[in-house]
């Protein structure tokens, strides 16, 4: 075979891959993911229903229940209803009333059910503005 | 003092921008002009660092005028964090960025003062375009200016700032910050330079002689920053790992891989005059990368535990990113006849083939993580969802990839550049493949590996990548001591020290090829439980008996510290004792309130940390605080009920609450107040924290035990050190080479070519015809450089002063 073909073979073959590869990739991105929502968008929702709640938690509402804590979280603009969360298992560090966090669980009839170990507090740490101070 | 520096960062935009402008009034190459911008450049640098030391020293002397200095410290925080507290800001942070770049500027023109001088006018140009763009923005950008004074009524300065978070007072966070910049300010030289190249059409390898060093700086420091980063995540956090795929995080990792990918391929364009697309490409990515890495930790677009509250910089440097995108992408398609290869790869069966497929690997898994970086945007954009993609997700496409990595990683150093023969070939894998075997088998028969088939993979891999290397130290040790006569060590040394590039490059695939190890180890292996202990009680984790002896506290002005004393007992012996806690602050820059403010500000786990080589015992508690604040509520009530001279109040107590009621008609008086306050408080606090000592509530308790682990750690600083002897200056270099011309250090990479090939030969990598055709090659191309140069007549050979005669390579043997 002449190198020319073989060069262009070659090529063919690694495109091939490579497309193959990013289809596989996109695929499998669009059904892994879980949709991030908001309390606004959740407290209505159907029991079952599972999602990535964002939200602010409630100054003042975090308890201790049982072997797990309980609080309420509402928008990330501090607007409308609040929802009613409980969560088992290990809190990190900057969790605590007033902080945003990212919890992935199922909405249930008594309110939201995170899943142990997916609880993530936003590091409040750095350049915050003027407004959270 | 702020207006000083208000007007020095206003001179340093000028400078900046004169310099460019000068450059470019230099660009055909008029020594005069490039001279005074240089000289505009090393001014920008110094107005930073004034500014800079302008801003230190606020934090030093606690001059709370300043808004950066009252919003981020206090005069409580410890000295070394003070100074560390200005890229905690926004604003600090930019000027970090700016300062950083000044230095690596000047740097870079010095070392390319007589060198280059088509193109460092254009080079000159980037980097001060950059930097113009940076200082402009504290000047210009709403909220970001570092000197502006704090907001304050009756023109009074405030006696007390914030304080910087308790999260961040820990010392790997003191250098995380500055060496992740440090990585990604870096990557602007060879990027500016590959710019002046395309510009010029100078497109041979020169750019990248003058700029590599530049680039392994970058990628030492983004690596270095990137491992501190998760070391402090793994010791500070609480939870337990030192990855999340964070974008942050992500953001971060991207230019890395970019830049791993860079270092290795421009070998190919120096040695072979290959890739040059492809070079030029990448660097544009690595920078643009790394500006997305500042963007995105300032723009709030993507969720992360980062989170860097809304603001105003992020749609400029979206701005900056996207004309750099736009712009090299046009200059190189206009120069794609300039950046055709000079040559083909000869074999897929070298070294520069291997490389090529270990770029793809990297890009590949670039790009894998950008996508999944940026997923919320893109399923936003097609469902109008924001989704996002968890951690398993990011494993499952980079698990094979860095797999393959370190596969490839272990073949390329055994192979010689342009062609391999099947002799020499079997020569050298031998070993490597045997011991291969023999680990895997090992494994597999003895150990639970074999669960974990991508773990073993990976576990194979690496024994055969290890033992690939450790055959090119003996080899090459051997052939030194052979023709030298030195005795084994030394020969070890001299080789590495006479081939610092080639055995620094091999220290930092040993180290990253253990940290991989540490990483397949830690987490496909590890044991993640949590546990309820009431004191005297034990529970068994993975062979463990962890005891819980007795709770703990400490209090002091600023924290309470709740916690626990265990004790680890192993096959029936107690191997030590562990003590996790957790401390609450109170929040910092507050007039006194009630004790309840303890559980009021920030709360940060002590890790109970046992290292080991094989293990890490990884201990962190949530104590049970209901009994403590039970208390503190009771303190507080009895404490206003005695200011307020409820009945059977001590006399002290009505003293106070009179104190306090003339303070607040007499604010001279409220210092007074505030003390007393306190010091009674401190006796309310400290007798109810002890309380906790006879708690009986069950804590909770978070208990990891991490094999490998420990190795994530050595094999990081294992690639530090490789990193560092590649960077170090040669002999050759120190002994006054900074005077060395372009011409110059086109022979010297030749020769150094050459040398290779020997050391190739002599290690057995390549056969007998194999070098022979080789070096003859070399050597002829080695002549035509030294005729085109004295046929051209423009200049002499520089330091060596015999510019006729090729000098001799070095060989190995000469020490």
């Amino acid at each position: 075979m002449d190198p020319q073909r073989k060069r262009k073979i070659r090529l063919v073959v690694a495109l091939s891959v490579a497309v193959l590869l990013a289809v596989a990739l996109i695929y499998t991105s669009f059904s892994a993911a879980t949709g991030a929502k908001e309390p606004s968008e959740l407290v209505n929702a159907a029991p079952g229903t599972s999602a990535q709640l964002t939200g602010k938690v409630v100054k003042g509402s975090i308890k201790r229940e049982g072997n797990g804590i309980a609080f309420r979280v509402v928008d990330r603009d501090g607007k409308g209803p609040s929802l009613p969360v409980t969560y088992h298992g290990t809190v990190p560090d900057p969790f605590r009333g007033g902080r945003e966090i990212v919890l992935t669980g199922t909405v249930e009839s008594a309110g939201f059910v995170g899943e142990p170990e997916t609880l993530i507090t936003k590091c409040p740490s750095k350049f915050t503005t003027k407004s959270d101070v | 003092m702020s207006s000083l520096g208000s007007a020095l960062l206003g001179l340093a935009f000028l400078a900046a921008v004169a310099a460019g402008a000068i450059a470019l009034l230099g660009r055909s190459g008029d020594e005069r002009w490039l001279r005074i911008s240089r000289r505009v450049v090393y001014a920008f640098c110094g107005l930073l660092t004034a500014c800079v030391v302008i801003i230190e020293l606020a934090f030093a002397g606690d001059d709370f005028s300043f808004n950066i200095v009252q919003q981020h410290s206090s005069i409580e925080t410890p000295t070394g964090y003070k100074l560390a507290a200005m890229w905690s800001s926004q604003e600090g942070s930019l000027l970090l960025w700016a300062w950083v770049l000044s230095i690596a500027s000047s740097a870079a023109l010095y070392a390319t003062r007589n060198k280059l001088r088509e193109l460092v006018p254009w080079a000159t140009a980037v980097m001060m375009g950059v930097a113009a763009f940076f200082t402009g923005l504290m000047l210009f950008a709403p909220d970001v200016d570092p000197f502006a004074k704090t907001a304050t009524q009756l023109g009074q300065v405030p006696t007390d700032g914030v304080g910087l978070n308790p999260l961040l007072q820990h010392p790997s966070m003191m250098i995380h910050p500055p060496m992740l910049y440090s990585g990604y300010v870096a990557f602007t030289i060879p990027f500016a330079f590959a710019i002046g190249a395309l510009v010029t059409r100078r497109i041979d390898a020169e750019w990248i002689r003058a700029t590599r060093r530049f680039a392994l700086i970058a990628w030492t420091f983004l690596g270095f920053g990137l491992l501190l980063g998760a070391r402090w995540s793994y010791t500070e956090l609480g939870w337990g790992g030192y990855w999340a795929w964070d974008p942050v995080e992500n953001a971060a990792l991207m230019p890395w891989l970019l830049g791993t990918a860079f270092l290795h391929s421009i070998m190919v364009q120096e040695k072979r005059g290959m890739l040059k697309v492809w070079n030029a490409s990448l660097i544009v990515g690595t920078f643009s990368m790394a500006l997305l890495g500042t963007f995105l930790v300032r723009s709030g677009v993507l969720q992360s535990i980062h989170a860097f509250g809304d603001n105003t910089v992020g749609p400029y440097i979206l701005g900056l990113i996207a004309v750099v995108l736009v712009g090299s992408t046009a200059l190189i398609a206009s120069r794609l006849d300039d950046l055709r290869s000079e040559k083909r790869i000869d074999s897929l069966a070298s070294r520069e083939s291997i490389f090529l497929v270990n770029n793809l690997l990297l890009v590949g898994m670039t790009a894998v993580i950008f996508w999944g970086t940026f997923f919320p945007l893109i399923s936003e954009l097609f469902t109008g969802d924001k989704a996002s993609l968890a951690a398993p997700w990011f494993d499952r496409y980079t698990t094979p990839l860095a797999i393959g990595l370190v596969l490839f990683t272990g073949i390329g150093p055994l192979l010689a550049w342009r062609r391999v023969s099947w002799e020499s070939a079997k020569r050298v894998f031998r070993l490597p493949l045997a011991v291969a075997a023999v680990v895997t088998l090992a494994l597999a028969l003895f150990t639970d590996a074999a669960d974990q088939l991508w773990a073993l993979a990976l576990f194979a891999f690496a024994a055969f990548a290890l033992t690939g290397l450790a055959q090119e130290f003996w080899r090459g040790t051997q052939a030194r001591k052979q023709l030298s006569g030195e005795p084994g060590p030394q020969a070890l040394v001299g080789l590495v020290s006479r081939n610092r590039r080639r055995y620094g490059g091999y220290i930092v695939h040993i180290g990253v090829i253990v940290l991989l190890v540490g990483i397949a180890g830690s987490s496909s292996f590890q044991t993640n439980r949590d546990v309820e202990l009431r004191p005297g009680e034990s529970t068994t984790v993975d062979g463990r008996t962890i005891t819980y002896v007795k709770p703990t506290m400490a209090v002091d002005e600023e924290k309470f510290t709740f916690g626990s004393l265990l004790r680890v007992e192993e096959g029936g012996e107690v191997v030590g004792f562990l003590r996790p806690s957790r401390r609450f602050f109170r929040p910092t820059g507050q007039e006194p309130g009630p004790i309840s403010t303890y559980f009021a500000g920030e709360a940060t786990s002590e890790v109970g940390l046992r290292a080991g080589f094989w293990h890490d015992l990884w201990i962190a508690e949530q104590p049970n605080v209901v009994d403590v604040q039970r208390g503190v509520r009771l303190a507080d009530q009895g404490f206003s009920a005695c200011v307020q001279g409820a009945p059977g109040t001590p006399p002290q107590c009505k003293a106070l609450g009179a104190l306090m009621r003339a303070a607040a008609a007499n604010p001279s008086l409220q210092p007074q107040a505030f003390r007393q306050i306190s010091q009674l408080q401190g006796l309310a606090a400290e007798r109810v924290a002890k309380s906790f000592l006879a708690t009986t509530a069950a804590s909770t308790f978070k208990v990891i035990v991490n094999p490998l682990v420990t190795w994530m750690w050595i094999g990081g600083l294992i690639a530090l050190a490789g990193a560092l002897i590649a960077l170090w200056p040669s002999r050759g270099r120190r002994r006054g080479a900074l005077l060395r011309t372009e011409a110059d250090a086109r022979k010297e990479a030749k020769y150094r070519e050459i040398r290779d090939a020997e050391l190739d030969h002599a290690t057995g990598k390549l056969s007998d015809e194999d070098f022979a055709l080789v070096d003859a090659e070399l050597r002829r191309e080695a002549i035509e450089i030294l005729d085109r140069e004295n046929g051209g007549g423009s200049r002499n050979g520089g330091g060596n002063g015999n510019g006729a005669h090729p000098r001799e390579p070095e060989k190995v043997e000469q020490g």
